[in-house]
């Protein structure tokens, strides 16, 4: 493992995707920034803006309106990136499947590394998924 | 002083502000997550940042003015190293010339106006927004920053060379102990925190809002480049404090680390404002510098004129 794929590890910014979320899953990653979580003790930190992301947090179904911008963040975000699905619906979908205005789950769209499901996945879901990412990466 | 041996200093000078810089971001976080009842990033953090950003991908927006997106960030990060090395030179060998306070006033200036440069390069209207406040930012507050600068100046001599305040404070005593010095003091310290763009001035990369104002488009080394350039912010602004107004560093070894421990206080005391105060709008922060903070300004060159 080189410097590159170290330093990677240690240093996680995650932009957070909206892809048509019930703002569930958006508080529950919110609550890992909070001091009984607090995940910049693993250098993690919330960023403003797709270009200074490494991990892409999507919540929510994704619906048609939304795609083309999913599609477009993920283009934006610079390589190497990991995309995380957090909750039941950018996984599956769920009892959103059929709705006429499905367009996901979200690895129709784009790659996916990690799945966490739940609704809402609770924080030490969040960081356990997380902490999958980091043994898959290496 | 030939150029080989200039080379060396300007090398050493970054290395020591850059290192000294990080270690100072860390510090800025580390402090802040304890207040929040927090642990915060262990003490490699910025370190691990930086490498991280080194190895990522750069991406150049298609619309953006090339050449000025790629070379503000490597302004900023020169402007620090000069300021670096004329504090090395001044402090570490009381060597300067005459007005060499008012070129490191002007570095001083460069990284937020590297920031702006690269972000109305960038062609995003986000960007934008943000260069706006941060030029706005930078013309209130260099105003008392002057003001206190000056009556240093006049305190100490009057004289315009950084060795020369340095000389003055150690045959009589810091600036820091006169009425004048205290307020001059005071007023750098909440300039700089505007500076760094921290949080009561944070309205030019406000992330909630205009999601990180003018760095919006950058990425990789570029992002981490400017990242530097303001962690060494963090360490050049409280030395040049400490020079100014508390006696600089000794030349002894407890000298240095008197100087060192100073320069701590003021990183502290920095780090305290912003977790104490919320964000300001622009025009409340114009209104802070040019209200009450050049009047504080213009009271304490005129308490140095008379003497105080």
């Amino acid at each position: 493992m080189g410097l590159r794929e170290k330093a990677l590890k240690k240093s996680l910014w995650v932009y957070h995707v909206g892809a048509s979320p019930c703002n569930n899953c958006d508080i529950e990653i919110l609550d890992c920034l909070t001091p009984r979580y607090d995940i910049e003790r693993f250098g993690m930190v919330l960023v403003g803006s797709p270009r200074h992301a490494d991990v892409l947090l999507v919540t929510g179904i994704v619906n048609r309106k939304c795609v083309l911008r999913v599609k477009t963040v993920y283009e934006q975000t610079p390589k190497p990136c990991v995309v995380v699905a957090v909750g039941s619906c950018p996984c599956s979908g769920v009892l959103f499947r059929d709705s006429y205005n499905m367009a996901g789950p979200l690895d129709r769209i784009i790659p996916v590394d990690i799945y966490i499901p739940g609704c809402p996945p609770k924080p030490e879901a969040i960081i356990a998924g997380i902490a999958s990412l980091l043994e898959k990466m290496r | 002083m030939n150029l080989a041996s200039a080379l060396g200093w300007c090398v050493s000078a970054f290395v020591l502000a850059a290192t000294a810089g990080l270690l100072a971001s860390w510090l800025d976080r580390k402090i802040t997550a304890r207040l929040q009842w927090r642990v915060g990033p262990p003490w490699y953090q910025n370190f691990a940042d930086l490498a991280k950003l080194a190895g990522k991908e750069v991406l150049v927006p298609e619309q953006s003015n090339r050449l000025t997106f790629l070379a503000a960030p490597v302004l900023s990060v020169t402007g620090m190293t000069a300021c670096a090395g004329m504090l090395l030179l001044a402090a570490g060998r009381r060597l300067g010339f005459e007005g060499d306070i008012v070129l490191f006033v002007y570095l001083l200036a460069l990284p937020p106006l590297a920031v702006a440069l690269g972000g109305s390069s960038s062609a995003n209207i986000l960007a934008s927004l943000g260069v706006s406040r941060e030029v706005k930012l930078l013309l209130s507050y260099e105003l008392p920053f002057l003001c206190a600068v000056i009556a240093a100046c006049v305190k100490a001599g009057p004289t315009t060379s950084l060795a020369r305040i340095l000389l003055f404070q150690e045959m009589s005593r810091p600036l820091l102990f006169s009425l004048s010095g205290l307020l001059g003091f005071l007023i750098c310290v909440v300039v700089l925190t505007a500076k760094l763009g921290y949080v009561p001035f944070d309205v030019a990369e406000a992330e909630g809002e205009i999601a990180s104002g003018a760095l919006i488009e950058y990425s990789g080394i570029l992002l981490g480049l400017f990242k530097l350039g303001k962690a060494m912010l963090l360490a050049v602004g409280p030395a040049f404090i400490v020079v100014l107004f508390w006696g600089g560093f000794g030349s002894t070894l407890g000298g240095a680390i008197a100087g060192f421990l100073k320069c701590l206080v003021v990183v502290v005391l920095v780090v305290l404002i912003k977790n104490t105060n919320p964000r300001l709008r622009i025009d409340q922060a114009l209104r802070l510098f040019w209200g009450i903070a050049t009047v504080a300004g213009l009271a304490s060159i005129l308490l140095a004129c008379a003497g105080w």
